[in-house]
């Protein structure tokens, strides 16, 4: 059990937009909602999965919909609060702690914002180990825990209730009604108990965040190549291997808002020994990154685009013409990299024509 | 053709003669409270050193850090209303929620929620209020405010409503500025909402400020074509600059690194400008300022403009030497004593201790009046020197991100305040180094701006783009940039889901040198 202080939550906003991989929303906001509550002295306590009882109910909370529409249409406050009462309320009972269902982007910082507003533990964990667009993408849904019933909110307090007969479905339904709440729209899903999310998360990706944040900042402090800090830095976590795949010029970013996802993609000129022009093709997260042609990493692993010189991870919606960037890979945790896991959020659950070969086997 | 760099900053207004690549005069006053004294000083003693007449100046260029630092300072700021329509959306984050207090504070922390805004579709949030508005107006009257901000959700893919709010304050409330977030900023609600703010609380200030200008120019029988150099570093028209200070804000840093480049012959390495209250350091990336590439502070808030990546710091000519207790530590800034340098610092006969009575004290400049230091004993002048250069290390080990031996390039007034070497780094001082700020805004490139929309069902985005492209590039042409120099530093395109007909909105920016 810990309590976030202001230092860990500048962190955890740059971890997060790296664990983001370009997706999952700008945490600045949600880094802002947290600090104004902390203001009112309201506490953030993150807990450690074994700190849960095995029968204790959690109750995750995220923010769903294209992170372009985030950084225009703040949310109201407290919407997601709202989605957690509604469905302790259809289940019967309370929760004991909330989760982020993804660590990376803004929903590292929502289920903080609901435990700030409720004074409920944040269980320092996760169910995609970076971000993902779509909400079956979990290893929660993928090692058989149901993400309905789901309750997603507005800014109005209008609220859908989901049951769906699959998580697939689940996330098409409640992803039509996000869009009619205009592209965002906060959810409560993945009820589980604490046996299941130590069988079932991906472990300490909140802290994980931190750390990387953490690591980033110290390295420029000392004028260390924060990007070279942090690939020493990572096989020490779950997230066991990193390495830069490209150093260029950003030369053209294309985005739409489509379907209620931010969908496009970003090419990047190549500088020095970096030969040619880098694709990357983008479903509000990198999913691809090519060359000519050939992959140079795929999903589920990550794809970072970073600042330069400064290794700011750069997310999608601040990709720019001009930038000087850096482009990491990172290998997933083994957790991720099952055949039933890549079966949902591998390659071919963005219907992207190639086979997963993990970035470790790419070089 | 004869061209005329001016710099206003805090401390001093230098003034630079230019013809085609050369720097033929430049001259240095100080800057005057009414600020047209100062100006009108500096052109004068620039024309005059070059011999030109001033009916054959075809081109004045001013770059000015007086909006930054008036922000930076927090002075000269008018009480603002910041109107945000979007209601029951964004209540979580209030406008100018991330702002520093003192900055708040000073221009009276006036937010108002409404309702209105779209959705990323074009579909309204919630309908505009009219008598909503009207009620705000009708507060905003009563506590004496005459500068409003309105923003809106998406308003930069669908403007109108902030419009028509506007027109119902113009209306409520006669006389008052308004600015717009749509005419400013991109997506990004918060930082479009700051820029728009911090516009509207600078405009009776750029009013005032502007009029001084021009006042000099006529003076001095100054008529060429006058224009203000913004954050990116290219020109904009003078009366343009006045509806919108806020475009203004890096320009400052932006001169002086473009300046230093030119003058050195630096293409890549660090630049330090040094001036009356702050010190500026930044790197160059082939003869350009290197950008800032997420969101930029300005005074402590966040934007998104497109600005040099740029470290200040309280160090200048200007700045107060305290000494805690006799023989004690001694601090440096950030408070300055500015363009009263000429009658506060102990050199001029005033009575503050400057970082200017220090160095002349070393012996290491000469200006004023020595003796009115003679008594300043050799251990608080050691001590000083150590730290002036101990602020300097470290802000250029800031900027500095590779161990690498880059050249640094020192400007502006207050540079004699450094030694010849920064840490294991030498540091040279171009000609005209006191006026490089000047020599930048001569310099100053000429954009050419397209933002229009496209209907994708129509053309290819490829060629929409080109399209595009080459449209700035011909307008950048046509405002006097040599063709052969044109380069797109921006493009950006933002869908319009609502238009049928796949439409998106295309902006393009093309810079160049101007023609000489």
């Amino acid at each position: 059990m810990r309590q976030l202080d202001r230092q860990d939550l500048m962190d955890l906003a740059v971890g997060a937009a790296f664990l983001g991989t370009g997706g999952g929303g700008d945490p600045y906001i949600g880094r802002l909602m947290v600090q104004a509550a902390m203001d009112e002295g309201k506490t953030v306590v993150i807990l450690d999965p074994s700190e849960v009882p095995d029968d204790a109910l959690v109750i995750p909370t995220a923010m769903m919909g294209a992170p372009t529409v985030l950084v225009e249409k703040i949310p109201s406050g407290d919407e997601a609060v709202a989605s957690l009462r509604k469905l302790e309320a259809y289940l019967g009972r309370k929760a004991f702690a909330t989760m982020p269902i993804e660590c990376g982007g803004i929903n590292s910082t929502i289920p903080l914002v609901v435990g700030a507003l409720t004074g409920l533990p944040v269980v320092d964990a996760d169910g995609m180990g970076r971000a993902f667009p779509e909400l079956q993408m979990e290893t929660f849904s993928v090692l058989g825990v149901r993400g309905s019933p789901m309750v997603v909110t507005n800014e109005y307090g209008d609220s859908a209730l989901i049951e769906a007969h699959d998580d697939k479905f689940m996330e098409w339904l409640s992803r039509g009604v996000a869009i009619r709440m205009g592209g965002a729209a906060y959810i409560a899903e993945y009820s589980m108990s604490g046996a299941d999310v130590k069988r079932t998360a991906v472990p300490n990706t909140i802290s994980l965040g931190v750390r990387i944040g953490r690591c980033l900042r110290e390295a420029k402090k000392s004028h260390k190549s924060p990007i070279e800090s942090l690939l020493r830095m990572l096989p020490e976590t779950l997230y066991s291997y990193g390495r830069v795949i490209w150093r260029g010029k950003v030369i053209d970013v294309k985005r739409e808002t489509k379907m209620g996802w931010a969908l496009g993609f970003a090419k990047i000129e190549g500088v020095e020994e970096w030969k040619g022009v880098m694709e990357i093709q983008i479903q509000n997260e990198n999913l691809i990154a090519r060359v000519d042609g050939k992959v140079c990493a795929i999903v589920p692993d990550l794809i970072c685009v970073m600042e330069a010189e400064t290794a700011e991870p750069i997310t999608t919606e601040y990709l720019r013409y001009g930038q000087r960037v850096v482009v990491v890979a990172v290998a997933v945790p083994p957790i991720m990299r099952t055949p039933e896991a890549l079966e949902v959020f591998g390659p071919k659950g963005f219907r992207i024509d190639e086979p997963y070969t993990p970035i470790e086997q790419l070089a | 053709m004869i061209r005329i760099g001016i710099d206003v900053g805090g401390t001093n207004t230098d003034a630079v003669v230019m013809e085609g690549q050369r720097v033929i005069a430049s001259f240095k006053a100080t800057t005057s409270p009414d600020v047209t004294t100062g100006v009108r000083e500096a052109l004068t003693g620039a024309l005059k050193q070059s011999g030109v007449a001033a009916g054959s100046v075809a081109v004045v260029a001013l770059g000015t850090t007086h909006f930054t630092n008036a922000v930076v300072q927090r002075r000269d700021l008018a009480p603002t209303a910041a109107v945000r329509l979007g209601l029951p959306a964004t209540q979580a984050l209030p406008p100018m929620v991330d702002w520093p207090p003192d900055l708040r504070d000073a221009i009276g922390n006036h937010a108002y929620f409404a309702h209105g805004g779209h959705e990323f579709d074009g579909r309204a949030i919630t309908p505009l209020d009219p008598a909503e508005l009207r009620k705000i107006a009708k507060d905003i009257v009563k506590k004496k405010i005459r500068t409003i901000a309105i923003s809106s959700v998406f308003s930069p893919v669908n403007p109108e409503v902030e419009r028509q709010a506007g027109e119902i304050f113009a209306a409520a409330a006669p006389g008052a500025h308004i600015t717009l977030s749509s005419d400013i900023g991109r997506i990004g609600l918060l930082e479009r909402e700051n820029a728009a703010i911090m516009n509207a609380c600078l405009r009776d200030l750029s009013r005032a400020v502007m009029g001084a200008f021009r006042e000099a120019l006529e003076s001095t029988g100054v008529s060429g074509r006058f224009f203000l150099t913004q954050n990116d570093g290219t020109l904009m028209d003078a009366r343009f600059a006045e509806r919108f200070p806020v475009l203004t804000f890096a320009s400052g840093p932006t001169n002086s690194m473009r300046g230093a480049a030119f003058l050195s012959g630096v293409q890549d390495g660090i630049v330090i400008d040094v001036g009356g209250t702050t010190t500026d350091v930044g790197s160059l990336h082939k003869g350009f300022p290197r950008q800032a590439t997420v969101a930029v502070e300005i005074g402590g808030v966040r934007t998104n403009f497109r600005m040099p990546d740029v470290f200040s710091i309280g160090l200048g000519g200007g700045s107060l030497v305290v000494e805690e207790k006799p023989g004690g530590a001694v601090t440096v800034g950030p408070r300055s004593v500015g363009y009263r340098l000429t009658t506060d610092a102990l050199i001029f006969g005033g009575k503050t201790l400057t970082t200017s009575d220090i160095i002349v004290a070393a012996g290491r400049a000469d200006f004023g009046d020595r003796s009115k230091v003679a008594h300043l004993s050799p251990a608080l002048i050691a001590k000083t020197r150590a730290r002036i250069m101990e602020m300097a290390q470290n802000a250029v080990e800031r900027s500095r991100l590779s161990p690498e031996p880059l050249p640094v390039v020192v400007v502006g007034g207050g540079s004699i305040l450094l030694d010849a070497k920064i840490g294991d780094l030498d540091v040279m001082k171009p000609n005209h180094f006191a006026c490089a700020n000047a020599v930048g805004a001569a310099i100053a490139q000429v954009s050419g701006e397209v933002d229009r929309i496209y209907m994708l069902s129509k053309m290819k985005r490829e060629d929409a783009l080109a399209d595009a492209k080459q449209k700035a590039t011909d307008a950048a042409v046509a405002a006097g940039a040599r063709a052969d120099s044109v380069a797109i530093v921006d493009v950006e395109d933002v869908p319009l889901a609502y238009i049928p007909g796949n439409a998106t909105r295309v902006r393009v920016k093309a810079v160049g040198e101007l023609a000489l």
